[in-house]
């Protein structure tokens, strides 16, 4: 299991790095290694060029600005599970990342890294679906921004041209006092999440539903905003029965299936870890959890 | 029985002084000077007829040193197929595998080509310019499917898939079950996955040009029958070849296969006059390393009315894998295994080992014993259901009990040796576990339970497990001029600690020093005869052969010294590395004195007059097993909206008879629980319908972490076996024997609101939720 | 393709340079070139956490980072977690103590995971040294022993009494 020969390229800015990927054929980006490099130990990837990001400046970087949060796109996942500033802000990413990998990944793995694997089932891909992420890409004609709802093709393919890199994702934020959840269910501690729920809500002054999301990870080649189940919420007051109702909106939903999980269980998943996301969440919106 | 001053006490290991500072010696940790490395090219195909190989571009890449086929490699060897298979009149296939495939592949993984490169990436990169013309043909997946009438040949010259078959039998079966209206069938299907050792394979030969020997480290638990088999196959002198198994990162079974790998680099070194090392990868590891696979058991218990076992019947059908490397010795040890805790009147037992187009069967951690014992107590659980018995109940009226005790029951071993239950006291073994766990109270824990929607379940599994397979392992004890005590065995470490457990044996009656003592092990210059590392016997055959010799050396030392010091043997005493007269310790002559004696000066008598040398050579020779039991009970909470299972607690109680080291006991046993935890819920080995193998990464392959671990509490009986100087059995297979029938058992009465019924493992959440709530035939 | 790159890097406190390919991994690097064979490979492909080493201090799968990604860094491997006259460092001390290695295989690995973990948790739940280790298999202890070393560890170097 040891890679095929490639270049490898180590530039300093991004400018260097979009030149390089505009020059080079046969070129891909190495961000944190941890899902790049076991597919150049399995040969199921082969570079000719490998372009290494781990030296180019400016790339990482965590800010949080008139309710927006950026996060530079070399930004370590180390790195935002332990900032105070996204736990505060941005809690439902801080609770996904707990879910990601181990230790050891998650000091090298990078969130760029993550969403241009654009895995199924990762999680901070789903989290970026649920809060309306998005990305900041940068090409040879300079910078420009794709909505998360737009940036994934199909299957673990990103909406970038081959000379186009992403910098940053941005990602606006919820009122202080939303309610939010991020549940998985996986195999094992850290492995791929089967399925993945996300659930964001706000409540108004009367106690109803002001605002939702809902999002499913796993179950589809990108993560799904399930709409009609923040339809049925908005506007109404929580309760079990009204969770329940939504999540059914999750049985008929499309899933894929793999050796280790059918569709007809990974909608049954995706009911059951939206329920529990939205109550969850609600008892958060409510200060009834923690 | 009592601790010593070192056995039977929680003593430091020798081992960790060097692994816990990485200064270790793995095979890929030895890297002579001048050393190429090697890369196997594999089929992607489970069944092809290969039709063309073309090397020529890949031997043309610079820096690789050969690509060698079998055609290439036939000169040189004395037979191109590897006889291995353990002797029994069941076989009707001759299924000896190739040294490289030639003509036909029969699994994915199997090796048809080699590339020694001057790295191992470059060596990969070779196999990519490896052309090879493939002719697809029909695979066999699936050991059911294997044994039917039109089922496609598995090797495209067999006229069947049978790879052997045979049928363990007593008492009138036929006449029990006619006479009994309590009978209880099932059909269960049981997987087993591979070892997966944390170090994978791997062998370095060296080929001494000079002196025409050859040094081979492989990662082998047996390497005294890796140096048979290299010395046939290759034509060589047995003084020209040695074989080290050095520190192994693991073994759990696989590892005492001869392998194809061993003779090919062994021969490659000698071919190429450089030293040679393979290492497997763990993809290789997946698809070239033997494992256990797929049983189906269809079985019957019958009873009388109070639960007393009557008889068992039924049959077992085996996947064989592709080639015989072993034998039939794990469906043998599962049938064996299933009635043994029980006394059981009547049984027969058919099995049929299935070639199928998958890399071979041979034993993982357990052997087939965890499968027998699934099926036993799977019938147990079920009569105690239709009886209306309690589970516990209706094993504690079949145990064999310890007035039975020694217990002959009518089986026998794979030798033709009678399996006679030795010791112990199997009914208060279970009792322990009962206890421990709350058994008597779970029914109301339950009730409670279920009312606030919570769904817990108990079961319980006993085992009994033939340990220490004999006939020997050598063991030589000497104390050199130096005063240090040399011990060296044919046992072979994996892991497990054996140097330690030697040590403690030895020093125990030499000085009590176990820095005094050096142990090596699986070294075929160091011991002339070995068995090596399999079926939980080291400690029982090589602890007993070292005791043996040491109680010989230490009665040579105190002779001599005797004589030195001109006090009588019994007023002696043998502290560290002098012997001393008791009471008296500044009258003492060294242990190196006595050496220096014992070696003798020209045209001067030895003292003692127990002739030259201070070493003792002992094969203890036992051939009948040490049956050691036990109890596993677990609780479990089943989340029934996501299949998910929780083992909450986890009670073992068991009996080994004499601990050497009681630490290490549980350290044994704790990891053949993590094992077994593994085979109940994760571990599943999975190919699809054409055999191709699909879990061949770590990622969906999936062995046990720290957070699936339960709480687990150990209790130890401690019954010695009287087949032993020390009393001891086996304990290195024991905690993964019951673990999966506990856990089914527990999950299957977690579930019983819903009438769930558990005939398979691993069981997955997608397996727990189907029998709860099963989806409509075509449901997507 | 065999491109090279003479890399220069701190390991276990010493200056190293070598020449590595580029495409070598690091724990082959650590292993082959500079013949740190503490470090072991069981599955070059990020999952079973054996070749874990530190590198800045921050633990990280030698089999998922380049050695070339190492020109600059820090890396301590576990030959480098004992004191220069032999002293055990805590956490060796206690899986000798706890029975927390059987084959050695997983452990170096393991040690350098909770190195870094009990440097940032001092007082460590068992549930919390379980997470830490979540990324590390071992297939000989069933993780008990482990998890009371690494336990006995932190109370040794908070200077509790055992």
């Amino acid at each position: 299991m040891k890679p095929a020969g490639f270049a490898y390229h180590d530039p300093q800015t991004v400018a260097e790095a979009v030149a390089l990927l505009g020059r080079l054929e046969n070129a891909r980006l190495l961000a944190g290694g941890q899902s790049l490099m076991p597919m150049l130990a399995m040969r199921v990837a082969f570079p000719d060029h490998l372009i290494d990001l781990n030296r180019v400046e400016g790339l990482d970087g965590i800010t949080v600005e008139q309710g927006v949060l950026r996060i530079g796109a070399m930004t370590r996942q180390r790195s935002i599970e332990r900032s105070a500033a996204i736990r505060e802000a941005c809690p439902l990413m801080t609770e996904a990342l707990t879910h990601v990998g181990h230790l050891q990944t998650r000091n090298r793995g990078t969130i760029g890294g993550s969403l241009c694997h654009l895995d199924p089932s990762a999680e901070l891909v789903t989290v970026a679906a649920a809060l309306d992420a998005t990305i900041e890409v940068a090409g040879p004609e300079g910078q420009r921004d794709v909505a998360i709802a737009d940036f994934p093709l199909g299957f673990m393919t990103p909406a970038l041209a081959p000379e186009e890199m992403v910098v940053a994702i941005r990602i606006p934020l919820w009122p202080r006092e939303h309610g939010y959840s991020f549940m998985e269910f996986a195999r094992r501690h850290g492995d791929y999440a089967i399925v993945s729920a996300a659930a964001l809500l706000v409540l108004d002054s009367a106690g109803r539903i002001a605002r939702a999301s809902v999002t499913l990870g796993g179950v589809g080649a990108a993560p799904l905003r399930v709409t009609t189940a923040e339809t049925a919420l908005v506007g109404e007051a929580p309760t079990p029965a009204l969770f329940r109702a939504a999540a059914a909106c999750c049985e008929g939903i499309e899933a894929m299936e793999d050796p280790q999980a059918p569709a007809w269980y990974r909608q049954r998943l995706a009911a059951v870890l939206t329920r529990r996301a939205l109550e969850r969440a609600w008892a958060r919106a409510t200060g009834e959890a923690a | 029985m009592n601790a010593g001053r070192l056995v039977g006490r929680d003593v430091a290991r020798v081992e960790d002084a060097a692994l816990i500072r990485g200064r270790g010696r793995f095979v890929d940790d030895i890297a002579p000077a001048g050393l190429v490395h090697v890369a196997f090219l594999r089929s992607p195909h489970a069944h092809a007829r290969i039709l063309r190989i073309d090397v020529a571009v890949a031997r043309a890449l610079p820096g690789v040193h050969a690509v060698l086929l079998l055609d290439d490699l036939r000169p040189h060897l004395t037979d191109t197929r590897l006889v291995v298979a353990l002797p029994s009149p069941s076989y009707r296939l001759d299924l000896h595998r190739p040294v490289l495939a030639e003509t036909e592949v029969v699994h994915v993984g199997e090796a048809l080509a080699v590339v020694i490169a001057e790295s191992r990436y470059l060596a990969e990169d070779a196999l990519a310019l490896i052309e090879v013309e493939y002719e697809p043909l029909p695979a066999v997946a699936d050991c059911d499917n294997a044994l039917a009438p039109d089922a496609p040949p598995a090797h495209s010259w067999a006229s069947s898939n049978l790879a052997a078959e045979m049928t363990v039998a007593y008492g009138d079966v036929e006449a029990v079950f006619a006479a009994t209206p309590h009978r209880f069938a099932e059909t269960l299907h049981i997987h087993r996955g591979g070892s997966h050792s944390m170090e994978c394979r791997g062998v370095v030969a060296l080929h001494d040009v000079v002196e025409d020997r050859l040094t081979v480290w492989s990662s082998t638990q047996t390497p005294h029958t890796a140096k048979r088999l290299i010395c046939d196959l290759l034509g060589m002198d047995e003084t020209r070849l040695r074989v080290v198994t050095p520190d192994l990162g693991g073994g759990f079974g696989p590892k005492l296969i001869f392998y194809p790998e061993e003779v090919v680099v062994a021969l490659a070194a000698r071919l190429l006059g450089r030293p040679v090392k393979w290492i497997e990868d763990r993809q290789e590891h997946f698809v070239s390393t033997t494992q256990e696979r797929d049983q189906t058991w269809r079985v019957e218990l019958a009873t009388d009315a109070e639960g007393h076992i009557l008889g068992v019947r039924g049959d077992l059908v085996h996947d064989h894998g592709a080639w015989t490397a072993r034998g039939v010795n794990v469906p043998q040890g599962a049938v064996a295994a299933m009635p043994l805790a029980y006394v059981v009147p009547a049984f027969r037992m058919t099995i049929r080992a299935a070639v199928t187009n998958k890399v071979p069967v041979t034993p993982v951690r357990g052997a087939g014993q965890p499968q027998g014992v699934f099926a036993m107590e799977r019938l147990l659980d079920r009569a105690a259901r239709e009886l209306g018995l309690d589970r516990a109940e209706i094993r504690r009226r079949n145990l064999v009990s310890a007035e039975h005790m020694p217990y002959a029951t009518p089986l026998k071993t794979r030798g033709g040796i009678p399996v006679t239950l030795d010791s112990g006291d199997y009914p208060r073994c279970q009792q322990m576990a009962l206890d421990e766990i709350g058994w008597a109270g779970f029914a109301e824990r339950q009730r409670v339970a279920l009312a606030e929607g919570r769904y817990i379940g108990i079961g319980v599994a006993n085992y009994v497990e033939g340990t220490g397979r004999g006939p020997f392992e050598h063991v030589s004890v000497r104390v050199e001029p130096s005063g240090r005590i040399m011990v060296a065995t044919g046992a072979a470490a994996m892991g497990q600690s054996t140097r330690t457990m030697l040590a403690q044996i030895v020093a125990e009656q030499l000085g009590a020093n176990m820095a005094n003592v050096e142990v090596i092990t699986g070294d075929t210059a160091a011991a002339p005869i070995g068995i090596g590392g399999s079926n939980s016997r080291q400690a029982v055959l090589a602890g007993s052969s070292a005791h043996v010799a040491a109680l010989k050396v230490r009665e040579k030392v105190l002779a001599i010294a005797g004589e030195m010091l001109e006090v009588a043997m019994g007023d002696l005493e043998i502290e560290d590395k002098v012997v001393r007269v008791k009471g008296a310790p500044g009258h003492s002559v060294t242990l190196a004195s006595i050496a220096r004696a014992a070696a003798g000066q020209p045209g001067f008598v030895i003292p003692g007059g127990r002739g030259p040398g201070l070493a003792a050579s002992e094969e203890v020779v036992i051939d009948a097993m040490a049956y050691a039991n036990g109890t596993a009970a677990a609780e479990v909470e089943v989340d029934i909206e996501t299949g998910a299972v929780t083992i909450t607690r986890l009670v073992f109680s068991h009996d080994c008879g004499r601990a050497l080291h009681p630490r290490i006991v549980d350290g044994q046993l704790m990891g053949g629980i993590a094992h077994g935890i593994g085979n109940a819920l994760y571990e599943h080995m999975r190919f699809d319908d054409q055999a191709q193998p699909i879990s061949t990464t770590l990622a969906d392959y999936l062995l046990v972490t720290a957070t699936e671990m339960p709480p687990v509490r150990i209790l130890h009986m401690h019954s010695p076996t009287p087949l032993n100087p020390l009393g001891i059995k086996g304990v290195g297979e024991a905690g993964v024997i019951p673990i999966p029938a506990a856990i089914a058992a527990a999950v299957e009465d977690a579930l019983s609101p819903f009438d769930a019924h558990v005939c398979r493992v691993p069981l997955s959440p997608v397996d727990v939720i189907a029998m709860i709530d099963p989806v409509p035939e075509g449901s997507a | 393709m065999s491109e090279t790159r003479r890399i220069t890097l701190i390991v276990n406190g010493e200056h190293r340079e070598a020449e590595t390919p580029v495409r070598q991994h690091l724990a082959d690097f650590l292993r082959g070139t500079l013949g740190l064979t503490g470090t072991h490979v069981g599955c070059e492909h990020g999952v079973c956490g054996a070749c874990t080493v530190l590198v800045d201090g921050h633990a990280v799968r030698a089999c998922l980072m380049l050695a070339v990604q190492a020109a600059g860094h820090e890396v301590t491997t576990v030959e480098g977690l004992s004191l220069a006259d032999g002293t055990l460092h805590p956490l060796q001390q206690a899986f000798c103590d706890h029975h927390g290695l059987q084959c050695g295989f997983c452990t170096p690995g393991m040690l350098t995971t909770l190195v870094e973990f009990l440097a940032e948790h001092p007082a460590p739940s068992e549930e919390e040294v379980r997470l830490a280790i979540s990324g590390n298999i071992c297939r000989c202890t069933g993780y008990d022993s482990i998890v009371a070393a690494a336990l006995a560890a932190a109370r040794a170097l908070r200077g509790d009494a055992a």
